[in-house]
């Protein structure tokens, strides 16, 4: 055999031609690079426009109506811009994990074998996914808000518990005193001794075919171990209940600001909207995933003799979970980079407060700067940790 | 002899199937009522239903007013105890608005011709079977927008018009449909580029989609309203709706590169290996074998990216732009309408527009998914 | 070239107006025909859109009183209208030769974006709508009040400062647009609404019932309205600053668009200094002679436009209080054609 081939031209060696588009490519690219970077450094200069991060450490002096870490008007753009963020991170979390059960629920209820209930999840899915997210946080807002009783009014009361008017849910708001810590200590043992009581009871059950109810045992001790602790210590955790007020100055009625834990009706329409909207999806997700696992699957788990329950938790998800996750991971994604519709309704995430800093200094291009990274970084962390979960469920083939 | 026989000679008569098994009551047995725990379920089910389904009748139907000139025909007389469910009338006043936005009243027929064509062109397209694929495709993607160009915005002794006279349907339509468009094409050659062998290309396509895919549509659209203008040389400026159309356009270029390497995966090895053994060059190959099946393959994908930015055009109400739901939300602040359920009206408007849209492209996706199951799938 | 090309082609391309980066504005505007003039996305009153898409108001009225100054011609103008968030960007970037749109002049604005403003069109100052059933008559009862704002203004800078400064608790809810604001001020959202007192005036128009709502006597800023331009350019800053003193001068000396025909004839030097029998003032500043002429005779004198769009006579109802001229005891004030 020759072992170099026949000369070619240059144009024609695949190698050389490869080497030469790239090439091209990256010149192209580095003068569009160049000539943007020029053009806005020119721009900047010339219009006078500050730049770099400075801006930051300057005292915001706007207030913000939720804010998670402490805050206030003397607060600089730095931390206005923090506040935005965990307001983000709270829409997400608070949605994602709504979204999932909602979504799961719904998907299973599509493959049930009652009529009523498999239509009724149908047409939640079909009615619910062809309508555009902004609109549905546009009607739980304004639609909504338009019909609860107004701040002075007696407020509409949820079980006795939460009230709700045009300022959002009130309810109670858990105050920590000494000796709550306690509490915090055993709830993180009572995880740990279940992390190792689950390890047990599989190695005994793979020994000897007995099983354990582990299921019992980790619900007894997680909410037992902090009760047993709190009551040890003489029940620490107090609640402060909303007040409301109808007598006095007119700004005074109604429900007191600053008592009592409020969760604002802009938070309640944005979390409502994004679950319900994302739970469509993942609803289909789960029906796909679980339609996946062959029927033969059920049929021989049938004949083991496990019943329907087990046969869906211990042989039907655990395959379906396969199928489920990636899909799953994007609709997660998804979910919070939607949660930045919150500008639309006045909701102080990431996005709004960014966008009133970059009003009041006109620093446009740090700003969006701000907003990519934190979107990024969010994204690629939550594909990650999903990478990781999916390849602890993936199948380990021999 | 008598003639015994203890074998029956005819078939006895079929009878019928017990009646709980059959029918009706047959199937709500099985259906509804098969065991207490789905008794339980189906009562849960019926009752949801109708909580949820009762209301939005009264509301959208039964309440509701048809006919009239301003606010005082959906304004319950104080005291009467009267539900107004509906205003129906204030969106028949605004219907126009919801269509052609503020475009000037005597030029609307371009915008209808506009349409006109649109649909004449898409449906002989979306429908299989019908000949002139080829010219179709020709006609609605060159010829089509270049027409509808002049058309709305001018020119040729035609007024012109500017574009932050367009709204509603016209400006939801305009982006969803110029998005999609020139995305498929940047789409394509990013798929190509995520799947080539040319480390550097393929380095550039990966960030770009990863970036795109990673921020949120918002974002880009404030990037494309606020930061683009920086980017430009002093003295170039764009319009601002080819502004979001740039955002849009690079966001779903994005999401469709993604889609359409998925396409290209579902090819088994064998064709590419056929069609350099037939000696094809590498955009021969692609052209002519790999990309005619592939993209066949993910036009249900497709057309859901579609849907998706469909929807997703609402987003531009926040950077200003009046689209279809822009416009309604904008309707809100004309005192002569101003209602209790002036906003509740609006946005059901909205929402059965949007709806019969989506659902009817995911319809069409489903179909195309049936019809294209012609066995390359692994 | 090269760099240069590019540019071109794009904007050839995309059909897009490619301008010489260096070219004197007034000298662009002439070629191209038209002002581009940067306005409200509609604030009644100042710049509101019809339903046939024709602007009215103050602010629009002011682009036009240039375009007369300009083309003699005061439709030869166009109007894009721009969030409080995009305004500066648009100016910056040249998309608009002028940002006539309820800007507030502040030392940050003028000094650190590269803005220039060219005068005071209409003194303003942040107030308060509240509810009249609440039967509040003074803003210092609002202690504990919510209040809704726009975001990206001063005005949300202004009420921080208000509270803060006379010890009462409060809370805010900012959003994106004004319209968003009036829905959800409308709702009951919140108790209190604030935004320039012209805007209150303007926004209460929208209101389901804009009778049931007051506006409370305290101004807690001071916010001085006028016409934008970029800065670097100071012969279209003269020309805008000039056709804002214009306007005032002949209300001032009684020169209006009904009269201005026959004032052409008058023998007050002052008025044949202002419509250009005298003298030789436009040309100094790259216009006609007649150029204030044309300005009062297509758009009228400033009380004209101020009594048209927003004057006691109009929806808006707005008295003209320290708008009026400073002879008249309000602070409106141009210095003389000399």
């Amino acid at each position: 055999m020759e072992a170099h081939p026949p000369r070619t031209s240059l144009w024609n060696d695949p190698k050389a031609r490869g080497i030469i588009f790239q090439a091209l490519l990256v010149a192209v690219l580095s003068y569009l690079v160049f000539w943007i970077v020029r053009n806005t450094i020119g721009n900047l200069e010339k219009q006078n426009i500050a730049s770099g991060f400075a801006f930051l450490d300057t005292t915001a002096g706007f207030g913000i109506s939720q804010t998670l870490v402490s805050y206030s008007e003397t607060s600089s753009y730095g931390r206005a811009i923090l506040v935005g963020f965990f307001n983000t991170l709270l829409v997400a979390v608070v949605g994602i994990i709504a979204a999932t059960i909602l979504g799961f629920v719904i998907g299973i209820a599509r493959l049930s074998n009652n009529w009523v209930i498999s239509r009724l999840a149908y047409c939640y899915v079909e009615v619910i996914r062809n309508i555009p997210l902004l609109l549905q946080i546009l009607f739980w807002y304004v639609a909504a808000l338009r019909s609860l009783p107004s701040k002075r009014e007696e407020p509409l009361s949820l079980f006795g518990l939460v009230d709700m008017n045009v300022f959002g849910l009130w309810g109670p708001k858990p105050i920590f005193g000494e000796g709550s810590s306690t509490a915090v200590i055993a709830f993180i043992a009572a995880i740990v001794i279940t992390i190792f009581m689950r390890r047990w009871a599989h190695k005994r059950q793979d020994a000897t075919g007995q099983q354990f109810p582990v299921g019992w045992t980790t619900l007894g001790l997680i909410v037992g171990l902090p009760l047993l602790a709190l009551i040890v210590t003489g029940f620490p955790i107090s609640f402060e209940w909303p007040v409301f007020v109808d007598t006095g100055p007119v700004f005074g009625r109604g429900f007191q600001l600053g008592v009592g834990l409020n969760i604002i009706p802009e938070l309640v329409a944005l979390t409502l909207a994004l679950s319900i909207y994302t739970a469509s999806f993942i609803a289909e997700i789960v029906r796909a995933g679980i339609q996946a696992i062959s029927h033969g699957q059920t049929e021989a788990s049938h004949a083991l003799g496990l019943r329907h329950g087990p046969t869906l938790r211990l042989v039907i998800i655990p395959q379906a979970l396969r199928v489920i996750i990636p899909p799953l991971t994007s609709q997660y994604l998804n979910l919070t980079k939607n949660s930045s519709l919150a500008v639309a309704i006045g909701y102080p995430d990431l996005v709004a407060t960014g966008g009133t800093v970059l009003n009041q200094t006109g620093q446009a291009i740090e700003i969006i700067g701000i907003w990519m990274l934190v979107y990024l970084s969010l994204s690629l962390t939550t594909s990650g940790l999903m990478n990781w979960y999916n390849q602890r469920v993936a199948l380990i083939e021999r | 002899m008598t003639d015994l026989s203890y074998v029956r000679a005819d078939e006895s008569p079929n009878l019928p199937p017990p009646v709980n098994t059959t029918g009706v009551i047959g199937w709500m047995r099985a259906n509804l009522f098969s065991s207490i725990g789905n008794t339980i379920l189906t009562l849960i089910g019926v009752f949801l239903a109708y909580s949820i389904f009762e209301p939005l009748i009264e509301f959208s139907l039964i309440n509701a007013v048809w006919e009239g000139e301003n606010r005082q025909a959906c304004v319950a007389p104080p005291d009467s105890g009267l539900h107004v469910g509906a205003c129906w009338a204030y969106v028949k006043a605004y219907l126009p608005q919801f269509i052609y936005g503020r475009y000037p009243i005597d030029e609307r027929w371009r915008v209808d011709i506009v349409y006109g064509l649109f649909a004449l062109l898409l449906i002989p397209m979306a429908i299989p079977g019908v000949p002139f694929k080829r010219t179709n495709a020709l006609l609605l993607l060159i010829a089509y927008p270049i027409v509808a160009y002049f058309l709305l915005t001018g020119g040729f002794g035609l007024q012109i018009v500017e574009t932050n006279l367009w709204g509603g349907l016209l400006v939801t339509l305009v982006i969803a449909v110029t998005g999609i468009t020139a995305s498929l094409p940047l789409g394509i050659l990013l798929a190509l580029g995520r799947r080539s062998n040319l480390p550097i290309i393929k380095l550039v396509s990966v960030i770009f989609i990863e970036f795109w895919r990673g921020v949120p549509l918002i974002t880009v659209l404030f990037m494309s309203s606020v930061m683009l203008p920086l980017f430009l040389p002093e003295g170039v400026n764009f319009d601002k709706l080819l502004r979001v159309l740039i955002g849009v356009t690079l966001f779903s270029a994005a999401y469709m590169a993604e889609v359409v390497r998925g396409g290209l995966q579902a090819i088994p090895k064998g064709q590419y290996e056929g069609a350099q053994a037939l000696g094809l060059r590498y955009w021969q190959m692609m052209g002519l074998i790999i990309l005619p099946q592939a993209l066949k393959l993910v036009i249900p994908g497709i057309v859901n990216t579609f849907i998706g930015l469909f929807k997703d055009t609402t987003l531009v109400l926040i950077v200003g732009m009046f689209d279809l739901l822009g416009q309604i939300q904008s309707s809100f602040t004309d005192p002569t309408w101003s209602s209790p359920t002036q906003a509740h009206t609006g946005y059901l408007f909205a929402a059965m527009v949007f709806w019969s849209f989506c659902f009817g492209m995911s319809r069409y996706s489903l179909f195309m998914e049936k019809k294209l199951h012609t066995g390359h799938k692994r | 070239m090269k760099t240069k090309f590019l540019p071109v082609v794009l904007g050839a391309a995309l059909g897009v107006a490619a301008t010489g980066a260096n070219a004197a504005k007034l000298d662009d505007v002439k070629a191209k025909g038209f002002v581009q003039c940067g306005v409200s996305q509609g604030l009644p009153g100042f710049s509101n859109p019809d339903s046939a898409g024709n602007w009215t108001g103050l602010d629009v009225d002011f682009c036009r009183a240039m375009a007369a100054a300009i083309f003699d011609d005061a439709n030869a103008v166009k109007f894009t209208p721009l969030s409080a968030k995009e305004r500066f960007t648009a100016l910056q970037s040249g998309e608009i030769d002028v940002l006539s749109r309820n800007t507030t002049w502040t030392m940050s604005r003028d000094t650190q974006l590269g803005l220039n403003f060219a005068g005071v069109t209409y003194y303003d100052g942040q107030g308060f709508m509240v509810r009249k059933s609440l039967g509040v008559t003074s803003a210092l009862e609002l202690s504990g009040a919510t209040v809704c704002t726009q975001t990206g203004t001063t005005t949300e800078l202004n009420v921080a400062d208000y509270f803060r400064a006379n010890n009462m608790p409060y809370e805010i809810v900012a959003f994106e647009k004004n319209d968003e604001v009036v829905q959800a001020y409308d709702a009951g959202r919140c108790d209190v609404f604030t935004t320039d007192a012209s805007g209150l005036y303007a926004e209460r128009l929208k209101l389901t019932n804009p009778g049931d709502h007051q506006v409370l006597p305290e101004i807690i800023s001071k916010e001085p309205l006028g016409p934008v331009v970029q800065q670097g350019d100071d012969q279209w800053f003269n020309v805008t600053k000039w056709v804002y003193f214009a306007l005032i001068n002949a209300e001032e000396a009684g020169v209006n668009s009904a009269n201005v025909d026959e004032m052409k004839s008058s023998e007050d030097p002052n008025v044949k200094r202002l419509l250009g029998t005298e003298g030789a003032f436009g040309e100094a500043i790259g216009l006609s002679n007649d150029w204030a002429y044309r300005v009062v005779k297509h758009v009228g004198n400033y009380g004209e436009i101020f009594e048209r769009n927003v004057g006691p006579d109009t929806p808006l109802g707005i008295a003209r209080g320290l708008n009026a001229l400073w002879s008249k005891g309000g602070i409106q004030y141009a210095p003389p054609v000399r």
